[in-house]
């Protein structure tokens, strides 16, 4: 057991150090021109200014030599500066990241609540108009365009019905919290302001349902199939002829054994949210890490790019070894 | 397993004898639609220029966001031009992109797992841990990043989304291949003095075709999403080339004038749609256990 664990963390170390190499060379050897795209026509004219900026931020030098600056400055916990925001990338990070961790986590919740149901009806009345109501559901789920949806939902709630608020975290005249965990629905109770709670609580529902639609249709699917597997197994044909109630087999006995895979892919899935959900974010104006992704690949903001990117693919990492190693307590069979 | 365990725990009330009409249904029903769905853009796609009642680029100011009518069935955009000609032409760009990333995707992982199945050893390392470091990155911001890098345009958009598309197809190929390499007729192929490259291509590959070409029909839609989001987002193809998900940006601010930025997305969602329906009827085809289901 320990010998695989350390030969996990091993591959993972590894593939952590590449990751730094593809990124850096991703950043650095396509033909776009940072200089040029932050500076504009004029300035970009003067060979002067350009290269005073270049040297500035150290694009004149050969790019190993880069690449060991730029390792050297992640050792330190130095992602470099963000040439929009001219803030340390790693500063921007924190700031924007609170924000995405409460959308995704509330998206994904919400998904979990409706998905887990709807697969476990789908399951046990298989083949029948529930079954196929929630297969339409998550077909459509994962079939509409993320950011179409949200323009759909800010279309009705906002801007018809206008029984939703509009895009971004609060509402512009509201005071934001002072800010402790950076998590707006803590942070207002910490300071007891119950009217900024409630706003940033209405900001959030659109979102976070345009978030879950996506999500809800691959828990509702693994769910449905999971729960059929094990609908199947012997030890339901033996709860059966003790007599056990229908609902006692389903929720007691095949629920729990069914939960695997959708504890995995769930995993994976919150994964993906919280790397940042480009497209919500994008059009709700949601400042969080998907929102500062798009802008800083908008504005060819390299430090911003590589520094974001490999916080992301650092996470990844970090639940794929996470995954494994539970595997091996699932499932020793994995460890030959 | 039989139909013993089965029955009492998803019991149904009643069990009509189903018409041959309902058990066509059932089992075909979303498939077919699927492909009728699919079929039929690709028809408007190659007759978009037939179909389409005005010139999809015309600017004229003058009627410049006016609701659908007799005259612009789906209305005019922010320049006047109408949006039903442009969602004509824009099936084009859907449908190329989606078909030209899934199937040189699926090529070039397909041969790169096949190899590397095949070769064992140094290679297979090589190309597996290779495919596990693109699979360890965000397909979507690390394709937005790169899409960003080499500059806005429907080829650089292209190549982007295929840096991050290949690995799953050389995962999956790559598990087909080492499953098929064990079996007895490959034993047979090298002992009858076949090459490496023949045994491959002629007879493990069409053997293992079956899962992957699920895995292409699924990922169909799943290309034209990604596509019209990063065009979304201003990264995919050059204005004015009229494409679903640039006219989705281009109506994003436009709440009252709901239809510049609707109808492109419902066509989004009804053509990933037919992929998807698609798709699953494909797995159920070719997987015996999910048919039974």
């Amino acid at each position: 057991m320990t010998r695989y664990i350390v030969s996990r963390l091993g591959i993972t170390i590894v593939m952590a150090v590449l990751a730094t190499l593809v990124i850096f060379l991703i950043a650095n050897t396509v033909p776009g021109d940072p200089v040029l795209a932050q500076l504009g026509d004029v300035a970009a004219s003067n060979k002067e200014f350009v290269a005073e900026w270049r040297a500035k931020f150290g694009l004149d030098l050969p790019l190993w030599h880069r690449y060991l600056i730029f390792l050297y400055g992640l050792i330190h916990g130095d992602l470099g500066i963000s040439i929009a925001s001219q803030r340390p990338v790693l500063d921007d990070i924190v700031q924007f990241a609170p924000a995405t961790l409460e959308l995704a986590t509330i998206g994904f919740v919400l998904a979990l609540l409706v998905g887990i149901p709807l697969g476990i009806v789908a399951a046990v009345w298989r083949d029948t108009w529930v079954d196929h109501i929630a297969r339409v559901v998550s077909l459509i789920g994962v079939s509409s365009p993320t950011f179409w949806l949200a323009f759909i939902m800010l279309a009705v709630f906002y801007g018809g019905l206008e029984i939703a608020p509009g895009p971004g975290q609060l509402d512009p005249i509201a005071l934001a919290p002072d800010r402790v965990t950076g998590l707006l629905l803590i942070d207002t109770v910490i300071a007891g302001d119950w009217g900024t709670f409630r706003d940033a609580a209405a900001h959030l529902v659109l979102p976070s349902i345009v978030l879950a639609a996506a999500t809800l249709g691959l828990i509702t699917r693994t769910t449905r199939a999971s729960m059929l597997e094990s609908i199947q197994q012997d030890y339901v044909r033996v709860a059966r002829a003790k007599g056990l109630r229908k609902s006692t087999i389903i929720l007691g006995h095949v629920f729990p054994n069914a939960l695997i895979p959708v504890v995995t892919l769930g995993g994976l899935a919150y994964a993906q949210l919280l790397s940042g959900a480009v497209m919500t974010e994008t059009i709700f104006s949601w400042p969080g890490l998907g929102l500062y992704t798009f802008r800083s690949a908008a504005a060819l903001d390299f430090p911003a790019i590589m520094g974001i990117t490999l916080v992301v693919a650092l996470v990844y990492l970090l639940i794929n070894l996470m995954i494994d190693i539970s595997y091996a307590y699932l499932d020793p069979r994995v460890m030959r | 397993m039989s139909a013993v365990t089965d029955a009492p725990v998803t019991q149904r009330a009643v069990a009509p004898v189903a018409t041959r009409a309902q058990r066509w249904r059932r089992r075909y029903g979303l498939p077919a639609m699927g492909t009728l769905i699919v079929l039929i853009w690709i028809v408007v796609a190659i007759t978009a220029p037939l179909l389409s009642p005005h010139d999809p680029n015309m600017v004229d100011v003058t009627n410049r966001l006016k609701p659908p009518s007799g005259a612009h069935w789906l209305g005019t955009d922010a320049l006047g031009r109408d949006v039903f000609t442009r969602l004509l032409f824009g099936s084009r760009i859907s449908l190329t992109t989606g078909f030209v990333v899934v199937i040189v995707g699926a090529l070039f992982g397909t041969l790169l797992g096949g190899i590397a199945a095949f070769a064992r050893g140094k290679i297979e390392e090589a190309i597996m841990r290779l495919t596990d470091l693109v699979l360890c990155f965000p397909p979507i911001i690390l394709a937005l990043a790169i899409a960003a890098a080499l500059g806005i345009g429907t080829t650089n958009t292209i190549i982007a989304m295929l840096v991050v598309w290949w690995p799953k197809f050389a995962r999956l190929a790559h598990s087909m291949v080492l499953t098929q390499r064990s079996q007895e007729y490959v034993e047979a192929a090298i002992v009858a003095g076949f090459g490496p490259a023949r045994i491959l291509f002629r007879h493990i590959i069409p053997n293992s075709v079956g899962p992957l070409i699920v895995l292409v029909t699924l990922d169909v839609g799943n290309a034209i999403i990604t596509f019209a989001g990063l065009s979304f987002l201003g990264l995919g193809v050059v204005p004015p080339t009229a494409e679903w998900g640039s006219m989705v940006a281009e109506g994003r601010e436009l709440v009252a004038q709901w239809w510049v930025a609707t109808f492109p997305g419902f066509c989004i969602l009804t053509i990933v749609l037919g992929f998807n329906f698609l798709g699953d009827g494909v797995r159920d085809w070719l997987d015996p256990k999910a048919m039974k289901r």
